[in-house]
């Protein structure tokens, strides 16, 4: 990496202040099945009346970045617009035996976990070309998990500001509270994407983190 | 068969650079092995890891690592100035074989089949 590169990085925080941006790049991470897509589906169907993908419960269904230039949220006077970027689920692993038990065929299967191996790598690298990040964490879920710690790190070394949001409070069993007590050096937010039970709170978070 | 495990102190890891450490701990993990790394990685280094893990994952033989560390704690004021940060214990192993049971801020529990 180049010096000048490296320097930006480090001062990135610096770097927004005096050359800030019209258009801000947010990227949606987090593991798969977290609830990413369907974040994403939320946000363009509340600012733009559109989706941007087909969310699953085979795990690893966005395997390729996808980009949505554009979307202008306004919260209490606030404004500001953005471009989604939602990305394929982040893992260490990657099992073609588990995707069997939805039902696919070997062959699927192979290719969907070759597929998924390309988009984790791709999801990384994108870590380098963005403004802020919301990390969706499924609620119901053990937060403290390798993947979560790595991509909050990374996050934290690249000093982008970060929103964690706690998805899938619908649910049961769902606990922010315990996402919170994991990391509890970074604003959480708790909502269901898929109801848009206190959606409104995280586009606040957003307009104020981010604008 | 015993399962061998690797120790790999923190002068060792010190005098390694970042694709040295990736390289030594995947073609280790690869051959059924489990790495404890006394330092453990930063987060770029395990971000890389799991980006080289993804380029050799065969979907036969090799599917991936499973890696545990405590979270990273920033040191000193004179360390946050100049962004290093630095990994705690971290324990890396064959997704099919190293099995976290519980983890917290403080606590690893894992098993090795």
């Amino acid at each position: 990496m180049g010096m000048l590169a490296s320097l930006k990085k480090r001062f990135r925080f610096l770097y927004r202040i005096l050359f800030r941006k019209d258009k801000l790049k947010i990227g949606i991470y987090g593991p798969p099945n977290a609830g990413k897509t369907t974040l994403a589906n939320r946000i363009l169907r509340d600012w733009l009346g559109e989706i941007i993908g087909t969310p699953s419960e085979i795990p690893h269904e966005t395997r390729r970045v996808k980009l949505r230039e554009g979307v202008k949220i306004q919260v209490d006077g606030k404004s500001i617009t953005i471009d989604v970027v939602d990305t394929p689920g982040i893992a260490a692993k990657v099992d073609f035996h588990d995707f069997l038990k939805y039902g696919l065929s070997e062959e699927e299967a192979k290719r969907r976990a070759k597929e998924a191996t390309e988009g984790v790598i791709e999801a990384i690298k994108w870590l380098d070309d963005l403004d802020g990040i919301l990390l969706v964490m499924d609620s119901t879920e053990d937060p403290f998990t390798q993947v979560n710690v790595t991509i909050v790190g990374n996050i934290e070394a690249r000093k982008l500001p970060l929103i964690i949001v706690a998805n899938k409070i619908d649910l049961p069993n769902a606990s922010p509270a315990r996402i919170k007590s994991a990391f509890p050096q970074h604003q959480v937010v708790p909502v269901s994407a898929l109801k848009g039970i206190n959606i409104s709170s995280l586009y606040k978070a957003m307009a104020e983190k981010f604008g | 068969m015993g399962v061998q495990i690797n120790l790999i102190s923190k002068e060792r890891l010190s005098k390694m650079g970042s694709m040295e450490k990736i390289r030594m701990i995947l073609d280790s993990v690869k051959e059924g092995k489990i790495v404890v790394l006394e330092t453990g990685l930063t987060p770029e280094e395990e971000a890389k890891l799991i980006e080289v893990t993804m380029l050799e994952i065969d979907h036969e033989n090799f599917v991936g690592i499973e890696v545990e560390s405590y979270p990273y704690k920033e040191k000193s004021l004179i360390s946050k100035i100049l962004g290093k940060r630095h990994g705690r214990l971290t324990i890396i192993g064959p997704a099919n074989r190293l099995k976290t049971i519980e983890k917290q801020e403080d606590l690893i529990k894992a098993l090795i089949t």
